[in-house]
């Protein structure tokens, strides 16, 4: 078995350590050693956006990225969305529009959609497509979830 | 007739589970942890068809860190008998073949070996010690190629059942069925115009997200315990206890949040493996699958080879339609091609009808349900032919499909009689909605319609409420929900609890907590489990209206109850009063509600789908697409909606991109999500929906099931509008760029007809 590596990082704004092997994903690591599940696995090849993370500023699929590479980073998981209670304005948007139904893509959809918000507070359809394009949903054609990010990018607008 | 009205049904709660899905707190399958947990990994063949000469796991057993390693050898060698799959019988050797392969690997994928070990990299590593000697054999991947003389014999034992006989006829049809009406011959007599065609549609995946999964525990106490996301929780207890040999009160099935299923999540291929993993090793075992396995080893839905010929009158109505439909069942026999020959031309009203149906083994996945299994094939074809007769007759294609439209106490071919259907209705609101009202216009851009037709199914269901002294309820159920379903059952709870959707907490549960319960599956959720909820309400209400006169000193029969308030005379008393006041009239109520309902009602669907198809490299846009379907009543109309969206964008991926790519030996090309190309939300407009509501007779509250229908007729649709863009119709799906530019480019085809994007 391979030498474990200790990493000392930042989860959903808390200091977070732990061991892992070096070929670990992050998507792994969160799952199975953080125990932060709401991080989904639909491919582990980066093609399907359920595992999407933001790493410092960024979204990544964390399939592709190394538990290793977390040193010393921020990362934000759908866990960390709402503040406490409450729950972000995307995560109400998506339960009044329906937006889920088996609901496995949907914290890899809320975590890239409101990366896009924090960025673009207008973005319209089309870029809102764009952006949401690495993301599969195989249950709802998208349409509600294209509505409940829409629905969040007009309140901003008002 | 006018409608009922109804307080909750109709209406757009938040989903009970909604916040748990939004916040990653649901457990799904590959969530569940356990003390002491391994990890399994499955080997795979290579090889699409090839004998077993040996398996040697000494190297892998002897591997740091692996625990056990079992083969087929492990499972008992019961005798053969027919199994219930949850949608469909089967020999139980095929569901114990599938699991792992013993003497022959039939398809590439098929599992030979499980491994144990401490973590999934060390149980992949050790895999790939397990060594296997094998002899290849030629492979047959098509119905045609696997129905040829010469073709390999992919089952020795196989004999072909012919018009519901057994033969003796060895080859690789497992099953030859026809269904006949009226004459076929004098049908065609009287047609003015005959339009025949030949179709093949590739193999699709169901494209669920979540990978299948499965943890089991062989505990101490004898029982095994298993924790899996599946469609059906008492279809996993029931083959499981076949496989190994158990009763089924021996095994319990946890099931956990489910990430899409589409009818694949309904076959067993990881519990029984995982729990004899677990026998040997005295510690719970979770083996997921790797989206590869997903595509090599589960699912899929049956390629087809399709020939249609109908015949009409120049006035538009159809004087006879034949089908011959052979459909790839995968590495066993049970290709869904008997729902395709029942819902083949189950939209139209006919006189002379003759359907040929065959199931034909091909070294390819054993295939799996695929929602309305079966039919979007037939309907693409059927529909595609319909199209054509229109067009060649000059009348509107939605005119032709009414003038020939099935109704109330319309026979199908395969016997059925309708009852009250929304066929027309569904034609109806077709042709008024906006999107058909408003002309198509530019160029190279083309409209296609198609109807499609899903009888959906009942099964039993089971649930119980229980009333809670603040007024609210417990609703334990046991149909997992893949859609919405927790809600929809509740809502009906509710209506007839006269409380609020909110106010019922309903609550899905393991094998052992509730009443049998079949798949979520064929619609069947919130029409089945939905009217067991029904029951349950109606059974509570019985006996709170008892506890209300207890209280009031009168007759039961004497107290009415609506709205959620009870009243004698001029007492009256809320639901909620009524709850806080049980333990002195006698302590709990609980209502059970068990049901095997008759009453299906099928459900119709049409699509309309305007496209462009660009000239120059072959692609198709969807510009616009409309999806109307007949939803009996809508219990929750935005999850309603929800169905009919993702049920067309599943159909237009099948219609342009989604393919199984296989090499001549047998191996999947594209086995990943990037290389089978499922449409994403940039691929997409919206997707418009009318809901019909036609009441099914047959259920309390009208109830039809709208998860399938709606992928029935999109496919037909899209390739109907291709045509009508570019001038030439395409025969086979996927639609993809070079197909396109391969029919327009081919002597005859219509290249100079389209407008170059850049003149
Ligand atoms: S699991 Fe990472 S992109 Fe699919
Ligand atoms: S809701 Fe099921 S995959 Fe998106």
């Amino acid at each position: 078995m391979q030498r474990k590596v200790h990493v000392r990082t930042t989860i959903n704004n808390q200091a977070v350590e732990f061991l892992c092997e070096p070929r670990q994903s992050l998507l792994e690591c969160l799952r199975d050693i953080v125990g932060l599940t709401g991080t989904k696995e639909g491919c582990n090849d980066g093609n399907c956006g359920s595992c999407t993370v933001v790493l410092d500023d960024r979204i990544v699929t964390s399939c592709l990225v190394l538990g290793v590479e977390a040193e010393g980073r921020k990362i934000t998981t759908i866990e960390g969305i709402a503040a406490g209670n409450q729950l972000h304005r995307l995560q109400q948007a998506f339960l009044t529009n329906a937006a889920l139904q088996c609901g496995i893509c949907t914290p890899g959809f809320i975590v890239a959609a409101k990366a896009l918000l924090d960025s673009e507070p207008n973005p319209d359809e089309e870029r809102i497509r764009l952006w949401l394009a690495g993301n599969l949903c195989r249950c709802t054609g998208y349409d509600k979830i294209v509505r409940a990010v829409s629905e969040c990018a007009r309140e901003a607008k008002a | 007739m006018s409608m009922p009205t109804y307080k909750v049904i109709g209406t757009r709660p938040v989903r009970h589970d909604g916040a748990d899905k939004v916040t990653g707190r649901a457990i799904y399958g590959a969530d569940v942890q356990l003390a002491g947990m391994l990890h399994g990994y499955v080997l795979r063949s290579p090889h699409a068809h090839a004998r077993i000469l040996r398996i040697d796991t000494g190297k892998a057993q002897a591997f740091p860190g692996v625990m056990a390693v079992v083969t087929a050898d492990d499972f008992p060698r019961t005798p053969d008998r027919i199994v219930d799959l949850g949608e469909g019988e089967t020999p139980l050797s095929c569901v114990r073949g599938n699991m792992l392969a013993r003497g022959k690997v039939l398809y590439r994928g098929h599992a030979i070996a499980a491994v144990a070990a401490v973590n999934m990299h060390v149980a992949e590593e050790a895999a790939s010690l397990i060594e296997v000697d094998y002899e290849p054999l030629a492979c047959a991947l098509t119905a045609p190629d696997a129905m040829r003389a010469d073709a390999p014999v992919i089952h020795g034992s196989l004999r072909m059942k012919e018009l519901g006989a057994p033969t003796d006829t060895p080859g690789n049809v497992a099953e030859h069925f026809r269904h006949v009406k009226g004459d076929i011959e004098k049908g065609f007599a009287e047609a003015d115009l005959i339009v025949e065609r030949e179709f093949d549609t590739a193999t699709v995946h169901q494209g669920y997200i979540e990978p299948q999964n499965a943890t089991a525990l062989w505990n101490n106490d004898g029982r095994v315990l298993i924790w899996c996301s599946t469609q059906g929780a008492f279809v996993v207890r029931d083959v499981t206890a076949c496989v190994l040999d158990l009763p089924v009160s021996q095994v319990k099935v946890t099931p956990t949040e489910i990430g899409g299923g589409f009818g694949g999540k309904i076959p067993v291929y990881l519990e029984p493996v995982a729990a004899m993993l677990s026998k040997k090793t005295g510690r719970p075992v979770k083996i997921v699958m790797s989206r590869k396995d997903v595509f090599e080893a589960t699912g899929p839905t049956p390629g087809s080879h399709m020939k249609v010929k109908i015949g009409a009158r120049k006035d538009g109505r159809i004087t006879a339609a034949q089908a011959y439909l052979a459909f790839e069942a995968g590495a066993y026999p049970g290709a869904m091609v008997g729902p395709a020959g029942m819902t083949v031309f189950a939209a139209y009203d006919l006189e002379h009808v003759t359907i040929d149906g065959y199931d034909v083994v091909v070294n390819k996945p054993s295939t799996a349900a695929y929602r309305a299994p079966g039919a979007p094939n037939a309907a693409f074809a059927t529909e595609s032919v319909v199209d054509e007769l229109a067009q060649k007759l000059g009348i509107d294609p939605i005119e032709f499909r009414l003038k020939n439209a099935a109704k109330e106490g319309t026979r199908r071919a395969d016997g059925p009689k309708f009852r009250k259907i929304g066929c027309v209705e569904v034609l109806e609101a077709m042709k008024n909605s906006p999107h058909y009202k408003t002309p198509l216009q530019g160029p190279n851009r083309g409209r296609g319609v198609a109807l499609g037709f899903w009888f959906n199914v009942g099964l039993p269901s089971s649930c119980t409420i229980s009333v809670n002294s603040d007024g609210t309820v417990n609703l334990v159920e046991g149909s997992t929900d893949i859609g919405g379903t927790r809600t929809s059952i509740a809502m009906q709870a509710a209506e007839v609890l006269g409380i609020a959707a909110e106010a019922v907490q309903p609550t899905v549960v393991d094998t052992d907590s509730v009443g049998f319960t079949a798949v979520t599956g064929g619609s069947r959720t919130t029409f089945a489990t939905g009217w067991a909820a029904y029951e349950a309400a109606q059974d509570v209400m019985r006996q709170l209206k008892e506890r209300a006169a207890k209280l009031w000193e009168t007759e039961a029969a004497g107290v009415e109850a609506a709205g959620g308030v009870f009243r004698s005379g001029d007492r009256s008393m809320s639901f909620a009063e009524l709850a806080a006041r049980l333990g002195e009239t006698g302590g709990p109520v609980v209502g059970r509600g068990a049901v095997n309902p008759r009453g299906v009602g099928g459900s119709f669907a049409g699509s309309i789908a305007d496209v462009e198809v660009d000239p120059e490299t072959g692609k198709t846009t969807i510009l616009r697409f409309t999806c109307v379907q007949d939803a009996g009543k809508a219990i929750h109309p935005s999850y309603v909606e929800g169905q009919m969206q993702g049920g067309s964008v599943q159909g237009i991926g099948w219609a342009l991109n989604e393919e199984y790519w296989m090499s001549e030996q047998g191996a999947m090309m594209n086995s990943s999500l990037l290389d089978y190309r499922m449409p994403t939300s940039l691929d997409l407009p919206m997707i418009e929906t009318c809901i019909v509501e036609v009441p099914n007779p047959g259920h309390p509250f009208g109830v039809r099931g709208v998860g399938e229908a709606n992928i029935v007729p999109p496919a037909a649709a899209v390739a109907n509008a291709v045509c009508h863009a570019a001038g030439v119709r395409l025969f086979r799906l996927p639609m993809n760029p070079p197909a396109i530019m391969e029919a327009l480019w081919k002597p005859g085809g219509k290249s100079s007809q389209l407008v170059p994007r850049n003149p």
